[in-house]
């Protein structure tokens, strides 16, 4: 992971070039749910070509957060922009068609099905009319066996049952077929919680690479290091709001990290055990 | 893996040499109907030896593929729905309960044959979509919606059938239609000119009287081979085939994805309702008349053949063709046994141990398959 050197390069450029607008902006978003209360008043923002990191510890707010963005929620107040206007999602359908893609951790991909038919799952192609209309397999298979390829997985038959790849690679596949279908803004659920460590380079090295592409990313971790490794800022939520959001040169591992938990008993914890926790 | 990734695409044009290296047997296996198209070779050679000859000629396979086609059709459907992620315990009911729409269609309203048969689809497609709504709405499991209309329909056929003619039995149901020019399509015998040609030619058996021991080919085969080729054709190469894997396989990454999961699952559930209607229709039309018992206990014969048919019970697997050949065993084996020594009544054991053998193989399979331990 050497891209240090573009992420000064794009502080430098987020600092100065503040008239472009968001993909994403919400202002003030509040979620209730009954008498809970899940958030508490949010606002982010991302701008394309850059990774935002949503960082915050179980029960936070992150799911309803994202699920919000994607359309499964419609916000109870609060405003929500994108590419500077105002939108109001009724379904997730919604959200896709405006360019919002999200990969949820385990709910991406059908591991029984084929990884075409994953990759075109609600949006196959099809050719011919009536009662002839089919799906363009051949076309399907051209299409993800490039993509595949593009993104360095080692396919050898697109037939193969998702199933069959590793963790990091259905996360990659996930990834690459919300791009494929012209995500502008790439909301990642925890995409490397449940990976080992080869399995999370992969995936973040990918992350990185759509991002210089020129898409948004909404990383959302609980793991500052993988924050850290492709983000720019950090967004810190807890207890339904946003606590701040910090370039990445304004803030250590460290303090990212005490934030998240709320900070006091964490350093008490990480003394008794004598190290970080 | 990072040369790879900085890889250039290749073009249509170029071939990657790392595509044939599937082996061909992973390719197979991947196949779901491999099971039973194996076991239907086994059940073939197990009567070559112990069946009277006469099981091979061409009116002993009529004989077979009839019962099969009736069973089929249903099985073809029920593995569409397994698929698609549920169940239909009701449509051995349905059978019934549409048989006795169509005989007070056409006995008490008169109605011609043609509206008849498309007032009986209708009553089943709106039950199947009440069973479709009841389980996506109440998200109770579909086990026990459709266990409920299985209770529920065969009931109701049975006090419809006694308040309309005091007997669980309503005849003369042909006899009212017998001038429709379209009974042909839903009864008798099909390429009845062609098999009389052929017994003149003596290329296949003929009777004393000069006529074919065949008559034809019953036209519910007929039905059951267009129907599971249907099947097979919208399951692997429409849009809607893949949505019916997805809505199996993982019906939240379907909904993720934009698959209309609820609407795949409610016409599904229309579909099952249809094919035992038409189940219905053409074994009606075949008797003449409708009975109360009629399709008891089809709806797990034809679970049974799609499971042999390679569908997983969980959903998101299986095949449209494997439910054919799953069907042709079962017709096999109950027509079989009658041409062997033994007792018929083999048969509930046979169909206990496939569908064993059937379930465990297919997790095998499915094991292979996603790789998963």
């Amino acid at each position: 992971m050497s891209e240090t050197a573009f992420s000064t390069n794009f502080d430098r450029m987020a600092a100065t070039d503040d008239n472009r607008a968001a993909l994403i902006e919400v202002r003030d978003i509040i979620k209730h749910f009954g008498h809970v209360i899940a958030l508490a008043g949010v606002s982010l923002n991302v701008y394309s070509g850059e990774v935002l990191c949503l960082l915050g510890d179980n029960g936070a707010g992150k799911s309803t957060l994202i699920k919000t963005l994607s359309g499964v929620h419609r916000p109870t107040s609060g405003e929500f922009l994108v590419e500077g206007r105002n939108v109001a999602f009724d379904s997730p359908r919604d959200a896709l068609d405006a360019g919002i893609a999200t990969v949820y951790q385990d709910l991406a991909m059908i591991p029984l099905m084929s990884i075409t038919r994953n990759f075109f799952m609600g949006r196959e192609p099809t050719s011919g009319a009536g009662p002839l209309r089919r799906l363009d397999m051949g076309y399907c298979d051209r299409v993800t066996r490039e993509e595949m390829q593009r993104i360095g997985i080692d396919v050898r038959d697109p037939h193969q049952a998702v199933g069959t790849l590793s963790g990091g690679e259905r996360q990659c596949v996930a990834i690459a077929r919300a791009v494929y279908f012209g995500a502008k803004v790439l909301i990642l659920d925890e995409p490397t919680s449940a990976l080992g460590v080869a399995q999370t380079s992969m995936v973040l090295k990918y992350i990185n690479q759509v991002r210089a592409k020129g898409l948004g990313v909404i990383f959302i971790t609980h793991n500052v290091r993988h924050a850290s490794a492709v983000g720019q800022r950090f967004t810190v939520l807890n207890r339904g709001r946003t606590l701040g959001t910090f370039a990445k040169s304004e803030i250590t591992l460290d303090e990212l990290q005490s934030l998240m938990a709320g900070g006091k008993e964490l350093q008490e914890l990480s003394g008794e055990l004598e190290g970080t926790v | 893996m990072s040369e790879a990734s900085h890889a250039p695409a290749i073009g249509p044009g170029r071939h990657d040499e790392r595509l044939m290296h599937t082996p061909l047997l992973t390719r197979l296996m991947r196949r779901p109907e491999l099971g039973a198209m194996a076991g239907l070779v086994l059940v073939i050679i197990f009567f070559a030896f112990t069946a009277s000859p006469t099981m091979f000629t061409l009116e002993g396979m009529m004989t077979i593929l009839s019962p099969s086609a009736q069973l089929g059709i249903l099985a073809v459907a029920a593995a569409l729905l397994m698929i698609g992620g549920e169940f239909d315990l009701s449509i051995g009911s349905m059978v019934a309960f549409a048989g006795l729409i169509l005989g007070l269609a056409i006995i008490d309203a008169r109605l011609p044959l043609l509206l008849a048969i498309i007032v009986t689809l209708a009553v089943a497609a709106l039950l199947g979509a009440v069973n479709g709504q009841l389980v996506i709405r109440t998200r109770l499991p579909s086990f026990i919606v459709t266990l409920a209309f299985l209770f529920i329909l065969r009931g109701l056929s049975l006090v419809g059938l006694k308040m309309a003619t005091g007997t669980t039995q309503m005849r003369g149901i042909r006899d009212a239609v017998a001038t429709s020019p379209l009974l042909g399509i839903f009864s008798g015998n099909a390429f009845h000119g062609v098999f009389v040609g052929l017994a003149h030619q003596g290329v296949i058996r003929a009777l004393p009287n000069g006529a074919p021991a065949a008559p034809g080919v019953p036209i519910s085969v007929l039905w059951f081979i267009a129907f599971a080729l249907v099947a097979t054709w919208i399951l692997l190469r429409t849009r809607t085939g893949n949505w019916i894997f997805a809505s199996g396989g993982d019906p939240n990454a379907a909904r993720n994805s934009g698959v209309p999961v609820n609407r795949v699952k409610t016409a599904l559930f229309m579909l099952t309702s249809c094919s035992a209607a038409l189940v219905a229709v053409l074994t009606v039309l075949d008797a003449g008349s409708t009975d109360a018992l009629r399709g008891f206990q089809k709806e797990f014969q034809a679970i049974i053949a799609a499971v042999i048919g390679g569908c997983l019970l969980t959903g998101g697997y299986g095949s449209a063709i494997g439910a054919f050949f799953g069907a042709i065993i079962f017709g096999t084996v109950s027509i079989g046994l009658t041409y062997t020594n033994f007792d018929s009544d083999w048969f509930q054991v046979f169909l206990g141990a496939m569908l064993l053998i059937a379930v465990l193989f297919n997790n095998y399979v499915r094991r292979q398959v996603t790789g998963e331990r």
